[in-house]
């Protein structure tokens, strides 16, 4: 093994040479938001719509009927949730499993899955996943055919790299695992013909709380 | 790396007899391209982003040796095991090896071009070991023992109802219906169960953190997700070019990739991991850093750039060659105008010497390379490689004869006189449309405007002397 990494290492340096200098990067491009925090939300509100993902507008008290809801239509009966997701955010007429360690095919047979969010982007409409306490681990949002998250307007930022910046931080320290969801799984495979929902939660609701 | 096993000119002759798929091809990358365009218009910033990525890949490239360093040393400071292939070979062997070790007979694979760069799947089934496909392409394209044709949707020269009776010979039989929605159905219950058993995940990687030893997996089924978060174990494979330095450099390619490869505003999973989470995902993790020919691509400062690239397929999907002929005429798994400069300089320019001229030039690929790749620069570059190499002793000496008249007013004006009778017979109509052998080549697909009667300067004697 360490062979081959001291053969690839000399071959880089008999290439470039050893101890280059760096190479400067010009960040010329957009890194902070100009959106009034009301825009900022509308324009999420928009953008994940468009992913054909169902987003819906909720006060931050409401948020249990409005799981409730969504169950009551979507014919979800069983939900899994983290251990720590708030109480308020729990609607009393949902089954609700809480995640001490699930099994995959426990997960399965589950009809989907309640979790909050770290961050969402509203120029690219994504939310930001970091397997905190209110999200759970990453099989927790994926083996579930249904997933809804909620996302706080205060945790809204307009762009990409603001939500980078903010990351930074809990993948250095804590190498939290980051996944970034924008809509439902989808595939174009097949004669360019879109369809949503392959392996994914195919159904996504995205309730936007006050 | 598998050199292509005929010259494009021939291959690309055969595929272009293929009405079929010179329809999907216009079709598939006509839309894709439109597309791309929309949601590039919509950033004001793009060129500032794309000089960007072009600065940090040079930045990476130039001091790679200290980044793969950094990145080994987080890797395992999280709890991964770093691996160094310098070939093929040394590559497959790790992940074979890990496999065994789990005493796995199946992996759960994500599409990643660099294992079918290395024939990943062939050396694990040569120890016994199905490598399964999972993304729906892939899938399609395994089932059938076919092979992509195009780095973003693989299986676009196949149409519904061939998929269907695919399936149904396979994988889903008894299946009816060849409506989209239902064989991405069969497709998810068929990968579902091998998703929730697999023992061992195998992917690729987009990108690599050198600072926090962060992979990063982009894609849109969820099928990247399962790989990488069900099994136990995960083993990524990645062309040591793969790396950035910092993960605040993520804003800048998860910007620039979504929008121009599925031309999306964001695709809609990206999974990012740093070395192994407690309880969450996989709890053993092998990275394997493969060169393969990279470092040859490294010494040549003009071909270096070919390793900015982050497989978008922007460049495919605008060019007039690779929609018209498709992937296949490429030889290579990498297709289009990328390919056409990478894989001569992977598997050497002897064994690939036709890619480089697999172009018109026109420069498109260049406008769109979302990190700048100048691909019309290395094709002229490498055409001039090829030549040299090839040493045609004829081509030499026409052009040295060429130099020599040329290079003196008298000798110059004299061939022209000279030419201008000669061409006498050959001129029809205005045009020279055949010359004769060895010269044919040049007319058998242009016409060529024949030499002026009278050049300008005998022109100019004449009127004002």
């Amino acid at each position: 093994m360490s062979a081959a990494r001291e053969a690839i290492l000399a071959r880089i340096a008999a290439a470039v040479g050893e101890a280059q200098p760096p190479v400067s990067v010009a960040r010329e491009y957009r890194r902070a938001g100009q959106l009034a925090p009301a825009e900022r939300v509308a324009l999420f509100f928009e953008r994940v719509g468009e992913y054909r993902a169902d987003v819906r507008r909720v006060a931050a008290d409401e948020v249990a009927g409005a799981v409730a809801d969504a169950c009551r239509e979507l014919g979800a009966r069983r939900l899994a949730v983290p251990v720590a997701l708030p109480a308020a955010w729990r609607p009393t007429e949902v089954e609700l499993v809480e995640d001490t360690g699930l099994t995959p095919r426990e997960l399965d047979a589950l009809d989907g899955v309640l979790t909050g969010s770290t961050l969402a982007i509203a120029e690219t409409g994504t939310i930001v996943l970091t397997a905190g306490p209110w999200e759970g681990r990453r099989a927790l949002t994926l083996v579930p055919d249904l997933h809804i998250c909620v996302v706080e307007e205060a945790r809204i930022v307009e762009l990409v790299p603001e939500a980078i910046a903010q990351l930074s931080d809990l993948v250095a320290h804590e190498r939290r695992p980051v996944t970034l969801v924008s809509g439902p799984s989808a595939t174009s495979d097949i004669e360019l013909s879109r369809v949503e929902g392959v392996h994914g939660p195919r159904t996504l609701v995205v309730l936007v709380a006050s | 790396m598998k050199a292509p096993s005929e010259p494009f000119p021939v291959a690309a002759r055969r595929e272009l007899a293929n009405a079929q798929l010179r329809a999907n091809m216009r079709n598939a990358t006509e839309t894709i391209r439109t597309k791309r365009n929309r949601v590039v218009a919509e950033l004001d910033d793009w060129e500032e982003l794309r000089e960007a990525g072009r600065a940090i890949k040079a930045d990476v490239l130039a001091r790679l040796d200290h980044y793969l360093v950094q990145f080994e040393a987080a890797v395992q400071a999280g709890g991964g095991q770093v691996h160094w292939a310098r070939d093929a070979a040394e590559a497959n062997a790790v992940v074979v090896e890990v496999a065994r070790a789990h005493g796995a007979t199946e992996v759960v694979k994500v599409k990643s071009i660099t294992t079918d760069e290395i024939e990943l799947n062939g050396a694990l089934a040569g120890a016994g070991i199905h490598a399964i496909e999972t993304d729906f392409a892939e899938l399609i394209l395994q089932l059938d023992g076919d092979w992509s044709s195009h780095i973003l949707v693989p299986a676009i020269h196949r149409n519904r109802t061939e998929i269907r009776d695919l399936f149904a010979r396979t994988i889903a039989p008894g299946i009816v219906s060849d409506d989209p929605r239902d064989l991405a159905e069969a497709a998810r219950v068929y990968l579902r169960e091998k998703f929730l058993g697999a023992r061992v995940g195998v992917s690729g990687a987009n990108f690599g953190v050198a600072e926090t030893g962060t992979i990063c997996v982009v894609e849109s089924e969820g099928n990247g997700r399962m790989c990488t978060t069900l099994p136990p174990v995960l083993v990524t494979v990645m062309g040591i070019e793969k790396l950035v330095p910092t993960f605040g450099d993520l804003e800048v390619f998860l910007q620039l990739l979504p929008r121009s490869s599925t031309a999306e505003r964001m695709n809609p999973y990206t999974s990012l991991w740093t070395g192994v989470a407690d309880g969450d995902g996989p709890q053993e993790l092998h990275v394997v850093l493969l060169d393969n020919g990279r470092t040859r691509v490294l010494r040549d400062d003009v071909g270096r750039q070919a390793l900015h690239c982050i497989r978008c397929s922007a460049c495919l999907n605008v060019c007039p060659v690779y929609s018209r002929t498709g992937g296949h005429a490429y030889g290579s798994v990498y297709p289009g105008p990328i390919g056409a400069i990478l894989t001569p300089q992977l598997v050497g320019i002897e064994r690939a010497a036709s890619l480089p001229f697999a172009s018109s030039l026109c420069g498109a690929c260049y406008e769109v390379c979302p990190v700048k790749i100048d691909i019309p620069r290395v094709l002229l570059h490498l055409r001039g490689q090829a030549v040299s190499k090839r040493g045609s002793r004829w081509e030499g000496a026409a052009m040295r004869l060429t130099s020599w008249m040329f290079a003196s007013g008298r000798r110059f004006a004299l061939a022209q006189r000279i030419a201008a009778r000669a061409q006498r017979p050959l001129v029809r109509g205005g045009l020279i449309r055949r010359l004769p052998p060895p010269l044919a080549a040049w007319t058998r697909t242009r016409d060529l405007k024949p030499v002026a009667t009278e050049s300008f300067r005998r022109w100019w004697e004449r009127e004002r002397s």
